[in-house]
């Protein structure tokens, strides 16, 4: 049955803004971009929101409902409670451009930082061959939208402006998926402790927890990029066999 | 590697801990900080004592391995000497104003592996630091620079060492989890076979702090993650470990918990059946 609800959206621009009010007509089965759309029909004509697929799989309609970073478009309306006022925001991390849309620009510029796949030569036979079970764990990785909510999330990003040294960890994932390829033949190890940052994560989770696609980022790509990364330059007796052994 | 505050541009509050989250956050971290607090505390406490460790046949986890006891001193609820390790000749050296406990030993090899456990580290950078205290919710020590765990925090990256010594006491665990079905020792020794509460209550210890160690993210990678070609088509134990680590490691949140809960209640279990506070039931009668 429809009912009646109060929603507060914020509304501005970079020179400032408030939270406006708007009271609507929500039909069971809705999703909050629904109800936006609803709001832009008859109240708003001007709000501004970014979205494309509805379905969950473009990544386009990322912002925080309640004070969490979602999808829009796969918050269904009845996981609140009845009555809830529900408060709508831009994502935090990124640059305002007007009411629900931020400029992401800055995650396509860590994106063009990251060096492509470099092939490893070919076998004897002239054929490159991978296994099923060693591209598993890298596969999870390219189940990414790129809604960027990881990015907005990441407290290094968000609150402490950590932009210049941390790259954030949709792009530490991206760097697992090439670094862990069985056929990928770069040394990305230098790049992701010092260029990267991946010593600023300090592991706290939130990526994981906002992922839509529910990928173990800090699990299965952070953490294991942070172990590599310690036995190149921390283990001091992997250190220690290499000033012997001569090798990398 | 400078870092500033952000201006808010989107409504988001920027106060202490300011957060538009309508949901209760903050009881994840403030149940870390009780109960990591209250696991400290009692550790620290039961590790002063030096006494009351011993029930025959259970040996609480905070005094094992027993490296040395001190037979002189005829500590009400302490190991016979056999037990120990050096046996029962307290080092001379030992500084006089500790009590002679054979938990100052050995507590410091697991306390290390799980204050640099990577899922601990989560749990206290958000309770303890408020780095941050909850996701979208503003970091309590805002002010500071933060340089994540690129400068005196480095240190964690020697997880791995402590997962080593983590690793060793497991088979230590395991062994006086197989005691504790022998009252007065093994059977070429004299003792009798039975079962009470406390040998369950050592064997669930030994296989949650088991699935814990074995499931830690140190562990996963030097099995085998660090390697990119895991099988190479071939059916390798490298892989298959890795896979089954991984299921531990999926849980590792899970094993953290219930096994810090339960090696503590082990010592209190054994502390007070040592003490004849609790009886232990057992077939040994």
């Amino acid at each position: 049955m429809s009912e009646q609800r109060t929603f507060r959206v914020w509304r501005g621009d970079k020179d400032g803004g408030e939270f406006a009010t708007y009271e609507t007509k929500v039909d069971p089965g809705m999703v909050v971009l629904d109800v936006i759309h609803r709001i832009q029909a008859e109240q708003a004509n001007d709000l501004a929101v970014r979205w494309n697929c509805k379905a969950g799989k473009c990544g386009s309609c990322s912002m925080e409902i309640n004070g969490k970073p979602r999808l829009s478009c796969m918050t269904r309306m009845n996981v609140f409670a009845p009555g809830e006022t529900i408060t709508l925001q831009p994502v935090k991390t990124f640059p305002l451009i007007r009411d629900l849309v931020t400029d992401v620009s800055w995650n396509y510029e860590q994106n063009q930082r990251v060096r492509p796949f470099k092939p490893k030569p070919r076998g004897a036979d002239g054929k490159m061959r991978m296994y099923q079970e060693d591209v598993d764990r890298v596969q999870e990785f390219r189940k990414c939208i790129e809604c960027y909510l990881c990015q907005n999330v990441c407290h290094v990003l968000r609150d402490r402006d950590g932009k210049a040294a941390f790259t954030g960890p949709r792009f530490l994932l991206r760097l697992a998926s090439l670094e862990m390829h069985p056929l990928d033949d770069d040394d990305r190890i230098p790049e992701i402790k010092d260029e990267f940052g991946s010593g600023m994560c300090n592991i706290t989770k939130c990526c994981t927890d906002v992922c839509p696609e529910h990928i173990k980022i800090t699990d299965n790509a952070i953490i294991p990029l942070k172990e590599r990364v310690v036995d190149r330059y921390y283990d001091p007796l992997k250190k220690l066999f290499r000033v012997f052994t001569g090798s990398k | 590697m400078a870092t500033r505050d952000l201006p808010a541009l989107g409504g988001h509050p920027e106060g202490f801990a300011g957060s538009m989250r309508t949901d209760r956050w903050w009881i994840e971290p403030v149940l870390t900080v009780l109960v990591l607090g209250a696991f400290g505390v009692y550790a620290t406490w039961a590790a002063f004592q030096g006494n009351h460790y011993y029930a025959d046949p259970y040996l609480s986890p905070f005094y094992s391995p027993l490296i040395f006891v001190d037979s002189a001193a005829a500590v009400p609820g302490g190991a016979p000497e056999h037990h120990a390790w050096f046996g029962g000749h307290w080092p001379a050296w030992w500084p006089a104003f500790l009590p002679h406990s054979p938990a100052f030993f050995i507590l410091a090899f697991p306390g290390a592996f799980r204050f640099t456990c990577y899922y601990y580290r989560k749990a206290y950078y958000r309770a303890f630091t408020g780095s941050p205290p909850g996701c979208a919710v503003v970091p309590t020590a805002k002010s500071r620079r933060y340089k994540g765990e690129t400068a005196w925090l480095l240190f964690q990256n020697l997880h791995r060492y402590a997962m080593f010594f983590a690793v060793l006491f497991i088979p230590i665990l395991g062994y006086d989890a197989l005691l504790s079905f022998w009252k007065g020792g093994l059977p070429w020794d004299g003792g009798q076979f039975g079962i009470g509460v406390g040998s369950l209550v050592l064997t669930i210890n030994v296989i949650l702090l088991g699935g814990y160690t074995f499931g830690c993210h140190s562990f996963r990678h030097l099995i085998g993650g660090k390697d990119d070609c895991m099988s190479c088509g071939k059916a390798t134990m490298r892989l298959k470990l890795w896979k089954r680590v991984t299921i531990l490691n999926m849980k590792h949140q899970n094993f953290a918990w219930f096994s810090l809960f339960w090696v503590g209640f082990t010592d209190v279990y054994v502390r007070l059946v040592s003490q004849g506070i609790w009886t232990d039931l057992n077939t040994w009668g």
